[in-house]
């Protein structure tokens, strides 16, 4: 088996060759696009079509991305054989310098620098974590299990008000016991804070979990992993906005960006528990909304016609009330009816009464 | 209602004194200068930093009309002194005709007195309200007098005044007059007022305004001195005097009824025919019948024993008569060579075009529309592009959303030529455009003249002269800056190579010297098809551009 050095080695002596050779350098690497996404419907998960881009050095428009790809390559490497770890955040920086004798930056915004890692994960076949870069610790988990990590027991029942903070590599995590029905896992970490102060997981035997925004790697693998060796239930809590449901669509079906991987990170049997339209109306958090701003309404457009929502009739019907409310609502909206409301009153009844779609 | 209780059925109080009677004691008349003073934002005196510029606006205009006037080119001085916090002393100093002594209490002291508002013709100031409201507005602020230094020929005594408005009766109180020395002088008028204001930079600043009045008046030289005593001196770049302003008489199409009711009243002409022979330009005595028999109204009528109705007729009448257009040689522009040569001094850029439309006429006025546009060099890249308003070659600075030239500039497509633009907005990119709008009535859509009138014929003059200097910049464009711009990123190539080689170095082991070395050969060998493809890119590019323009 080739490891992830011989195979940036590998790259780097082929386009040295190329360079020997009189030919324009190339790098190749699969369009990363919702053109170039397959939707499995017998997996349910979103995987990475043939499409092939080239990237060559000696053209205007390719030449910058180019030198950026091969930079975040040569850093990994460095990472490779020091063994030691960067976040992408300390890589953004190891590659942000000035060209000699011009205004121009190799990397401008960490945007940048983590789409060349993207592109490097697709060229070297090998995912970040094995590159020797994470990404930033986002998420929280508390619940009635223990596990072992880097030879530490560690009970996510007894950490005190911040809970277990999440790993962004969470390979090898063990599963030591687990006392759980279920894992709600939430978009808010506000949210999450409630939940852990109302005790939710010890009163209803479950695990509580949650990132900031967007849903992390490491994030998504654990509840992958918990679901597959735990056999636990996933239920995914969001704001009632398109930017909500595709923090799910991703959980479930995997990210158009990351679709090389989804195999590693789907959680394909989660559920989408709310808010959802009919919650709204159900508990009167009309008077909440927040109305839609355009680029809601465009987003909104987009999802709904993505493949694997299209012909799903549960998932049409609340995009097509999100279109008639032109509004959306914050999941802390529900504090208007009592600060633990949530944990008291709308998720015991939500899981009770089975009340989610997929 | 609690006046019901005061009156009984007939509207009468109890004291037997209708209501009518009461108010009639409240009613007097307002004079003029009392209902500026609680509307002085009417006229551009809302608040400190404005005031100061209008003050200024208004003595630099009359200047630079009187010296014109004289057919000499106009030689100004302006300087703000500060005097204490917030109060600042204006002075402005010209070589024009100067003033004779009996009149500078009139036109400094009154409102609505001048030479201006009784004429179509191309001038500066048009009302007869500015100096003597700025006058006021100085005395309303610190209390002081405006004062006057005035000259009108070497050979005779100079005279120096200061005086107060009597805002009750709209006259001058002369405080004070004596004959004085000013040997330096030949003619000209000096003035101070010294007012409450603001001092700053930037916008819609003083400083700005006068680099305005340089672009659109190469033919003036001005030294200013700013509070902070820095000298900035706008030399004068053309011997080329603007020509004389003619006076013209209205033309038919232009009267509104109430005008042409008070005009037939005031009208010493013995019948209507002769009254509208001279009283409007363009009306024969075949055209003034036509009018007549139209509004079934008798040739020999008197003017002032003609019947409200009867005009009425004869309005609707002028409407319907095909009356040839007015004289456009009353029209003073600035002219496309001038116009280039007042960017050139003021703006640093590295392209300027202009472009002066061939008269056309709004409403029986005659009026012609000139843009200057520069580009490029200093002229800041990533921003709105900056739009200089100008009428009868006076800055405009307020207002700029509902003036008629803004919003040309802003419906014009720019993409098309080159620049940037989002929809509704200005384009992007380092230019600037000029509009000037020379009339013998420019129709501002305030008193204080800030915007003026999108009528449309003048929107559509606007257009085409923006147009046209789009094309101009768009010829620019494409064969000079993009063609520099992927020179540039061709030449990129060589500072990536260094940065290439030793990523790839360190990747494969191999020795970056070589990398480098070989990664050169292949450059200076495909230099030539890199730039091409490079260029084909653009082409594509500009094509693209292009559908996108056909589709809206």
């Amino acid at each position: 088996m080739t490891t992830a050095k011989q195979s940036l080695e590998k790259i780097g002596k082929k386009l040295v060759d190329d360079i020997e050779k009189g030919k324009n350098p190339e790098i190749e690497l699969p369009v990363r696009a919702l053109s170039n996404i397959i939707y499995d419907k017998k997996t349910c998960t979103l995987t990475m079509g043939k499409n092939i881009a080239k990237r060559y050095f000696f053209n205007v428009a390719h030449a910058k991305k180019f030198m950026q790809t091969v930079e975040v390559a040569a850093i990994s490497k460095n990472l490779l054989e020091e063994g030691k770890h960067a976040s992408l955040r300390d890589v953004f920086y190891m590659a942000k310098r000035t060209i000699p004798n011009t205004k121009v930056n190799i990397v401008d915004e960490q945007s940048e620098s983590d789409k060349a890692i993207e592109d490097l994960e697709l060229i070297s076949e090998n995912a970040r974590e094995m590159l020797n870069i994470n990404a930033n610790k986002m998420g929280s988990v508390a619940g009635k299990v223990i596990i072992e990590d880097q030879g530490d027991r560690i009970d996510w029942s007894k950490l005190g008000s911040g809970g277990w903070s999440i790993p962004s590599n969470v390979e090898n995590i063990k599963f030591i016991k687990a006392n759980a029905k279920y894992i709600v896992y939430m978009e808010k970490a506000a949210v999450w804070e409630r939940l852990h102060e109302d005790k939710f997981w010890d009163k209803h035997e479950c695990i509580i979990m949650s990132s900031q925004g967007q849903t992390t790697r490491g994030i998504r693998r654990l509840l992958q992993r918990m679901q597959e060796e735990l056999g636990l239930p996933v239920y995914v809590l969001t704001d009632f906005d398109p930017w909500g449901i595709y923090i799910y669509s991703v959980l479930k079906y995997g990210s158009i960006s990351l679709a090389h991987i989804t195999e590693k990170l789907a959680v394909s049997g989660c559920k989408f528990l709310g808010i959802t339209a009919d919650d709204i109306l159900k508990y009167d958090l009309k008077k909440h909304f927040i109305k839609f701003e355009e680029n809601d309404s465009k987003r909104l457009a987009q999802i709904s016609g993505y493949d694997w929502f299209k012909d799903n009739k549960d998932f049409q019907r609340q995009f097509r009330m999100m279109k008639e409310f032109k509004a959306k609502a914050e999941i802390q909206a529900m504090s208007a009816r009592g600060i633990s409301f949530i944990s008291e009153k709308y998720l015991p009844d939500k899981i009770k009464n089975k009340d989610w779609i997929e | 209602m609690a006046q019901t209780k005061l009156t009984d059925d007939k509207g009468e109080l109890k004291s037997g004194r209708t209501i009518a009677d009461e108010l009639a004691t409240k009613q007097r008349e307002i004079s003029i200068s009392e209902f500026f003073l609680k509307n002085r934002h009417l006229l551009g005196f809302d608040n400190n930093k404005k005031s100061l510029l209008t003050a200024v606006k208004e003595a630099v205009d009359n200047s630079l009309d009187a010296a014109e006037e004289m057919k000499i080119a106009p030689e100004l001085k302006v300087i703000i002194d500060t005097v204490g916090e917030d109060r600042y002393r204006v002075i402005v100093e010209d070589n024009g005709p100067g003033i004779v002594k009996e009149q500078v209490g009139r036109v400094f002291g009154k409102l609505l007195y001048g030479s201006k508002f009784h004429r179509l013709k191309c001038s500066r100031g048009q009302q007869g309200i500015g100096i003597s409201a700025a006058a006021m507005y100085g005395q309303l602020t610190t209390g002081k007098p405006i004062k006057i230094w005035s000259k009108i020929s070497p050979k005779k005594p100079a005279y120096y005044f200061e005086l107060f408005i009597d805002t009750k009766k709209n006259e001058p109180n002369i405080t004070k007059q004596e004959e004085i020395e000013w040997p330096e002088k030949e003619h000209g008028i000096k003035l101070e007022i010294e007012m409450e204001a603001k001092y700053g930079k930037g916008k819609q600043s003083v400083d700005d305004y006068l680099k305005q009045v340089a672009i659109a008046n190469p033919h003036a030289h001005i030294v200013y001195i700013t509070p902070e005593k820095e000298i900035m001196e706008f030399p004068s770049v053309t011997k080329q005097m603007p020509k004389e302003p003619k006076e013209i008489k209205p033309h038919p199409y232009g009267v509104e009824l109430g005008m042409l009711i008070k005009m037939l009243k005031e009208s010493k002409a013995n019948t209507v025919s002769g009254f509208l022979q001279a009283e409007f330009s363009r009306v024969s005595p075949a055209v003034a019948k036509e009018i007549c028999d139209k509004a079934m109204l008798d040739m020999k009528t008197k003017p002032s024993k003609v019947e409200v109705p009867q005009v009425e007729a004869m309005y609707k009448a002028i409407q319907t008569t095909k009356i040839m257009s007015p004289p456009t040689d009353c029209l003073i522009p600035i002219g496309e060579e001038a116009l280039q040569k007042g960017l050139k001094k003021e703006v640093a850029a590295e392209f300027y075009t202009a472009v002066t439309r061939p008269p056309a006429v709004y409403r029986g006025n005659p009026f012609q529309i000139e843009v200057g546009l520069a580009f490029g060099g200093a002229l800041e890249s990533e921003e709105l592009v900056k739009v200089m308003r100008f009428a009868n070659r006076v800055p405009l600075l307020y207002q700029q959303g509902s003036c008629a030239s803004y919003n040309a500039v802003v419906d014009t497509m720019w993409r098309n030529y080159g620049l940037g633009q989002s929809k509704g907005a200005l384009p992007t990119g380092p230019a600037l455009i000029l509009v000037h709008m020379s009339s013998v009535w420019v129709p501002f859509t305030s008193e204080a003249k800030e915007a003026i009138a999108s009528y449309p014929e003048i929107t559509h003059e606007m257009k085409l002269a923006l147009q046209e200097c789009g094309r101009q910049l768009g010829i620019y464009i494409r064969k000079n800056i993009r063609a520099r711009e992927q020179k540039d990123r061709v030449n990129l190539f060589e500072k990536y190579i260094p940065e290439v080689a030793d990523a790839l170095a360190r990747l494969s082991g191999g020795k970056k010297e070589s990398i480098i070395a070989s990664m050169q050969k292949m450059l200076k060998k495909n230099m030539q098809n890199i730039i091409q493809e490079a260029m084909n890119g653009i082409e594509e590019k500009k094509e693209d551009d292009g559908k996108k323009g056909e589709e809206k």
